[in-house]
């Protein structure tokens, strides 16, 4: 049972590793400010993170995250110019991240194709339909989004959580209870687990896939919902490439891309460290954009590895 | 039923259920609406002293994409898969940057872009058949951190996106040898050297029996982490001479941009070409075809005058569909509306 906790514990134990490292080389980096802030920058990639995990619980891949939040971005920027409020069209845009889940997991069920190619061809439609949309960055002027980025609760120390900050808290407890605290969580970890013996313990396969991808669209489309409001603009190529640092978030949480192990409060930490490392090479000030790549491809290798041997550690014990 | 019908049907669904059909069919789809779509489409002149028309644009541009399908292939055959292609093409190209920078010959440059190809499938192979991780997290080390390296590269000597010349590389690349530009005959080679690897020595009947089950190989006496290996390497290798064609073609070494998604096309021409990602399969000119209805999409959407933002929607719903098509419970559902239509009809 203590193992299960154990990438968990890894990965606190590297965020706080780091956070002291910061602490000790940059004056004032060790303060609620920083973290307020690397909470709030990272809050969208969390959230879509958060919906990733769900997929890849699974044993899935979700690739059209970076798409979605986008599209999102585009299509609410492009509504407040027609006069929608920002509330209205962030709603729109969920329903529609839900529907398009939902369509990705019916394809990847009905037609057993892998959720590797129909997620990939999904990112490719809704980078297109970006396209389509707009090929300008529009800003939203409502202002709705000028109180949106004024919300904020003070943290003793002089740093504040962010509204985006709040929101991505609010869905990660909410994920919890979903993945922790109800039958179709129990579902999830039972297919990415060993989806034979699921399907013979009469977990309803299509339905569950079905709800995983949806789930998964709806949170990408809330991280592009917060991401739109938090940078209160749409831009095409916004969240190119973000797929990546999603599912680098969620390894790095301790969920294991075979699927069945993990926790979803393990990927805020996995995304927390992805900005961490961010966050110190902009405080270096001498390094550039190459070493962040580099860094997380590095303790990206750290943690896989760490993995490996975890698991091979499980399934010896089982064995024997 | 009448016996007609039965057989009709059945050769009809014998052809629906051959691999080769769906993929050629979408290509001569999109070729014969392109033939109505640009007049002159397939006519092919020559233009000083060289082969020139949409036909051979079309094979031109789809090399660096062959090249790394053909790879992704075998590698995909052994139930792998590679995504670190595109961010190898970058650090590829870096490093030619950097050592024509140096002032190397440019034939040792040649061998040198290819060992880094090979290193990094060496890397990967490494992760994946030593180590034991899931080839997807295996190679998305190097896929994340790739770019970062060809950056680092070309900041050894201080430069962003650095230019250069080099008539070697160049001529490898949008050269022509006679009437036949060089890339065409490289790929060729490649493909050649390739097919006659994997379905003339025991190499391409171990892949495939590794990617089908790594274990029942295993005990059947095939060392199946070497041939695990062996698939990365050469994807390492396909990688680099992509590398070497797009870094020539541009003149300039960009790690940020160069063959973005490039990975992707590949992986999708693999599965349109019928390859499973389920592994054990390696079809090297269906993985071609798939290249082909990728880039003569890509084209014919760029001739026809639609605006180029409309190139990845159609892409992904062309794609979507072929896939599709490929499937047998999507079949299946289509053909009984369709049987359900027409019996409907029937009736009197």
């Amino acid at each position: 049972m203590r193992e299960r906790y154990l990438p968990l514990v890894a990965t606190i134990t590297v965020f706080v590793a780091l956070f002291v490292t910061g602490g000790v080389f940059y004056k004032h980096f060790f303060s609620t400010l920083v973290l307020g802030h690397i909470l709030a920058d990272n809050a969208f990639i969390i959230i879509a993170a958060i919906g990733t995990t769900f997929v890849i619980l699974s044993g899935g891949i979700d690739l059209s995250i970076g798409s979605m939040i986008g599209f999102v971005g585009v299509v609410m920027a492009s509504l407040d110019t027609m006069g929608w409020h920002p509330l209205a069209s962030a709603g729109l845009m969920l329903v529609f991240g839900l529907a398009f889940g939902a369509f990705q997991g019916f394809i990847i069920d009905f037609c057993e194709i892998q959720p590797f190619i129909v997620t990939l061809a999904g990112l490719f439609m809704l980078r297109g339909a970006c396209f389509m949309v707009t090929l300008d960055s529009i800003p939203i002027r409502h202002p709705f989004v000028d109180a949106f980025a004024g919300t904020n609760i003070p943290l003793p120390g002089g740093g504040f959580l962010a509204s985006s900050a709040i929101v991505m808290l609010v869905v990660l407890a909410v994920a919890i209870v979903i993945a922790h605290f109800t039958r179709f969580g129990t579902n999830v970890y039972a297919i990415g687990g060993d989806r034979a013996s699921a399907i013979l313990m009469g977990v309803p396969m299509r339905r569950t896939t079905i709800k995983i991808y949806a789930l998964g669209g709806f949170y990408s489309a809330l991280g592009g919902v917060t991401y739109a409001l938090y940078t209160s603009s749409g831009y095409p190529l916004a969240g190119t490439g973000n797929e990546l640092n999603a599912i680098a978030s969620v390894v790095l949480g301790g969920t294991l891309l075979t699927g069945g192990v993990g926790m979803v409060a393990g990927t805020l930490f996995g995304g927390m460290i992805l900005g961490l490392i961010a966050t110190l090479i902009i405080f270096n000030g001498s390094l550039n954009g190459a070493w962040i790549m580099i860094t997380s491809g590095v303790l990206l290798f750290i943690f896989i590895v760490m993995q490996r041997f975890l698991v091979s550690s499980f399934t010896l014990r089982r064995a024997g | 039923m009448t016996p007609p019908q039965t057989r009709g049907t059945r050769l009809l669904r014998k052809l629906a259920g051959h691999r080769a059909v769906w993929p050629l069919l979408a290509l001569a789809v999109i070729l014969i609406v392109d033939g109505f779509v640009a007049p002159g489409f397939f006519t092919i002149r020559i233009v000083e002293g060289r082969l020139f028309g949409s036909l051979i644009d079309i094979l031109y541009r789809a090399v660096p994409t062959a090249l790394l399908a053909l790879g992704m292939a075998v590698v995909i055959g052994t139930k792998g898969i590679d995504l670190s292609v595109g961010s190898v093409i970058a650090v590829v190209g870096a490093t030619i940057a950097w050592r024509i920078h140096e002032g190397d010959p440019h034939f040792v440059i040649l061998l040198v872009a290819l060992g880094v190809g090979l290193l990094c499938g060496i890397w990967n192979g490494f992760l994946v058949a030593v180590l034991d991780i899931q080839p997807i997290i295996a190679t998305l080390i190097l896929m994340v951190s790739g770019r970062g390296i060809g950056l680092m590269i070309n900041l050894i000597y201080g430069g962003t996106n650095p230019s250069f010349e080099s008539p070697l590389l160049q001529g490898l690349s949008v050269g022509h040898l006679g009437l036949i530009p060089t890339r065409l005959i490289l790929g060729a080679a490649i493909f050649a050297v390739l097919w006659l690897l994997i379905r003339r020595t025991a190499l391409g009947l171990f892949l495939e029996a590794v990617g089908g089950n790594a274990a029942a190989a295993d005990l059947a006496g095939i060392n199946a982490r070497l041939i695990k290996y062996s698939a990365y390497l050469i994807s390492g290798v396909c990688a680099g001479w992509a590398g070497i064609i797009l870094t020539a073609d541009t003149h300039t070494s960009d790690p940020v941009s160069v063959a973005l998604y490039s990975e992707l096309d590949a992986i999708l021409a693999v599965v349109i070409g019928g390859g499973s990602l389920a592994g054990g399969r390696i079809y090297l000119g269906m993985t071609l075809i798939g290249v082909l209805v990728i880039q003569a999409l890509t084209t014919s959407i760029l001739t026809s005058g639609l605006p180029p933002e409309y190139n990845l929607l159609v892409k992904a719903v062309v794609v979507l569909f072929v896939l599709l098509l490929q499937s047998n419970n999507f079949r299946k559902a289509v053909f009984s509306l369709f049987r359900r239509g027409t019996a409907r009809r029937g009736r009197p």
